[in-house]
């Protein structure tokens, strides 16, 4: 806990709450406790000057792999906290394809205990669906919510068996846990390393199909019309038409929410060329009209969440042939800007973009995060919208290197960060201060 | 690449390369060729090293860049994969360093994976030549395929060439839609769709089915295939990709009578190209094997400039 802050002068953007303009936001002990024009500011509270700054809710991050335990070389939970809170995240979903597989209360206890020890921001587990994420047997999702799961998925690998799926659909709707799926028939990605087109056919690499995850995003979404009470979350979404079918079923009533990645509304399989590993995710970079399609998904909500899936991996992973190189990018350090940047080119209203980092993610899980109502806990990120800098992969907060934006220019950057009403992220001139 | 001044040197691929440049390579190659006739070949690269470097199993393109090193004068390192670091967990690109560092000219290099070549231009200054890497480019054989149809026809601007088979996993065929375009062909992909690379469509004309272009074009050239392909449903048997998709000596008396066959070998008999036609006077199998050694002397002497 903590005591009374200030926050004085800053533009106020809390879209929970259809909040745009210059507030002062008070907190006392880790909550806010008023929002208004000219607070008072209490006797021995601490004043932070916001003038000139956005003071947003601290934003949400359903899908990170923070790596511990299992590949600490990668990231831990400490340095992943640490990438989060620079970038502007007080609450990260921490996905459980971990060595051990979280899928027993234990790992859970142990990522829990990491987070706390870390003491930056809220790292919440993310379960697996089945037993170490073979998708054969149902992990015990009552066990693991007790633990502190706030959602099952066997992120990194589908669930192929629809049999499986369906009855992890009926379990988890005793719970309302909502079941992440990470959509991709591997019988037709089947050894494929960037999306299938003109472009992957003249570098020689195999391509992998919308229909790799299009096809698994209706499967699921007929299973979900068909098994009451349960809900479905689409991770990182690639395609056109999974927005499409999303879109249509939203509009039937169906519990169904979804998340799209930095990376993917950002940058097409243009980035491959010349064989850029870190160019390299599952699923892979799409065309311009999949970047369209995305884009339009999120103005009209049917997206609700941006989600990093901020994927480390060493130097050794990315430094090889592209066949045999791994999956996935670094995005804690670089997904606001990168949001931001849609409010530019028109694609957002400043007050969208700030949800889907805020309330859009928070609702889709149903966690207390997202808004800076009285009586929210106090997190809150200050940011400089207007200051330009360049990705310098080597200064991230983060053990890994590996993001497709380095020496891009990027405009807004995080200031401050404050969870609880503690300050646990302060940009210098040199870098972080805690 | 780390060294400006290899990287007009290196030989990555043929896509993107202007006619010009090409011309001049096929030129030096037909100087060549004229020496090694003449019995007056200049060793050149006398007292200089060419690694040969294949990453994947392969013999008459090794062979033939051996042979063309030594032509020139120069010393072969044989590398490969098997019974070296390679197998006790080096890295590509650690090997790759190391070889640069023994002081080599050059590099020629075969990988089974797509994009080694530039991978290796990359981290050294060595010039690099791709010996094909993985399903993406075989320069040196897109040239002495060029090369080839050269020598018969002068020019190739109006001929038009189909190349069929498994385009898909083909490094030789995109190495030949881009030198033949290049130089002024049209060329036509034929390929069943399971085999036909997704997109290629904007940048040629394609087809399923042999018989819809064979009595059209001035040139067949058939692509092996590889039977292990089947398991994954590529195709369902040698016999129902050879009844549309190989060339039988029914299907050649359909050819124009001039027209000619070609093959990067090693042929499947039977499947893509039947015995008769292979062994026909309209082949140009063996004239191909011989010309990759002139060719090949002068893509190292460019290498090694």
């Amino acid at each position: 806990m903590s005591g009374t802050v200030l926050f004085r002068g800053g533009r106020l953007l809390d879209p929970l709450h259809g909040v745009d303009g210059v507030r002062d936001v008070l907190v006392q002990d880790g909550r806010v406790s008023a929002v208004g024009a000219f607070l008072e500011a209490p006797a021995g509270a601490e004043i932070v000057d916001a003038s000139g700054l956005w003071v947003v809710p601290g934003l949400v991050d359903l899908h990170v792999h923070l790596r511990e335990p299992g590949e600490e070389g990668k990231e831990t939970i400490l340095t992943g906290s640490r990438a989060a809170v620079a970038g502007g995240f007080t609450t990260v979903v921490a996905m459980p394809n971990t060595k051990p597989v979280n899928d027993a209360p234990g790992v859970t206890a142990f990522v829990l205990q990491r987070a706390r020890e870390a003491g930056l921001c809220r790292v919440l587990p993310a379960g697996a669906i089945t037993r170490g994420l073979k998708g054969e047997e149902l992990t015990d999702f009552g066990s693991l919510q007790a633990a502190g799961c706030v959602c099952l998925t066997d992120d990194g690998r589908p669930v192929m068996s629809a049999g499986i799926m369906r009855r992890a659909l009926q379990w988890s709707s005793q719970f309302g846990l909502p079941v992440m799926v990470h959509e991709e028939d591997l019988t037709l990605s089947a050894g494929g390393v960037m999306t299938e087109g003109l472009r992957a056919s003249r570098l020689g690499l195999r391509g992998i199909p919308p229909s790799a995850e299009v096809a698994m995003v209706a499967r699921d979404l007929v299973l979900l019309e068909e098994v009451r009470g349960s809900r479905l979350h689409v991770a990182h979404v690639s395609c056109e038409a999974s927005v499409r079918l999303i879109r249509e079923a939203r509009r039937r009533g169906l519990a169904v929410t979804a998340e799209v990645a930095p990376h993917h509304f950002s940058l097409t399989d243009a980035a491959v060329e010349g064989y850029e590993t870190h160019a390299r995710m599952n699923p892979p970079l799409r065309l311009d009209r999949d970047v369209a399609a995305l884009r339009e998904g999120l103005a009209d909500g049917t997206l609700d969440a941006v989600a990093t899936d901020h994927a480390p991996h060493g130097v050794l992973d990315k430094q090889v042939e592209f066949s045999r190189s791994m999956n996935g990018v670094v995005g804690l350090e670089t997904a606001l800007p990168l949001t931001l940047a849609l409010v530019g080119q028109g694609v957002l209203p400043l007050l969208r973009a700030v949800e889907v980092l805020t309330a859009g993610p928070a609702r889709c899980f149903g966690l207390q995060a997202g808004h800076l109502g009285v009586g929210a806990a106090a997190d809150v990120t200050l940011l400089d919208p207007d200051e330009r800098w360049t990705v310098d992969a080597a200064a991230f907060e983060s053990k890994s290197r590996n993001t497709p934006f380095q020496g891009m220019e990027m405009t807004g950057r995080v200031v401050q960060t404050w969870v609880e009403g503690r300050r646990v992220f302060a940009r210098t001139r040199k870098g972080r201060l805690e | 690449m780390t060294d400006a001044a290899s990287e007009g040197r290196s030989l990555l691929g043929l896509e993107g390369m202007a006619r010009p440049a090409l011309e001049q390579l096929l030129a030096r190659a037909a100087a060549w060729k004229r020496s090694l006739e003449g019995g007056t070949v200049k060793p050149v690269l006398e007292g200089r090293f060419v690694a040969n470097m294949f990453f994947e199993d392969s013999t008459r393109t090794r062979s033939s860049f051996e042979m063309a090193a030594k032509l020139l004068g120069a010393e072969v390192l044989n590398w490969t994969a098997r019974g070296s670091s390679t197998s006790k967990g080096e890295t590509f690109l650690d090997t790759v360093r190391n070889v640069a560092a023994l002081g080599v000219s050059a590099m020629v290099i075969r990988h089974t994976e797509s994009g080694c070549a530039q991978l290796a231009a990359r981290a050294v200054a060595v010039p690099v030549v791709n010996a094909g890497d993985g399903s993406h480019e075989h320069p040196s054989q897109g040239l002495l395929d060029a090369f080839t149809l050269l020598e018969r026809w002068g020019r190739l601007d109006g001929r038009t060439v189909v190349i069929c088979g498994d385009v898909l996993h083909s490094r030789v065929a995109r190495s030949n839609l881009f030198a033949l375009k290049a130089l002024g062909a049209r060329v036509v992909l034929c390929a069943p769709p399971t085999l036909m690379p997704p997109g290629f469509d904007a940048l040629c004309d394609t087809c399923h089915a042999l018989d819809e272009v064979v009595a059209d074009v001035d040139a067949v050239m058939l692509l092996r295939v590889q039977l292990e392909r089947m398991s994954e449903a590529f195709f369902p048997s040698a016999g129902e990709y050879a009844r549309r998709f190989g060339l039988t000596a029914a299907r050649a008396a359909r050819m124009k009578p001039d027209a000619l066959v070609l093959h990067p070998g090693p042929i499947n008999r039977g499947v893509e190209l039947s015995p008769e036609v292979a062994d026909g006077p309209r082949s140009l199998v063996l004239q191909q094997v011989a010309n990759g050694i002139p060719v090949r002397m002068a893509i190292l002497e460019r290498a090694c400039a």
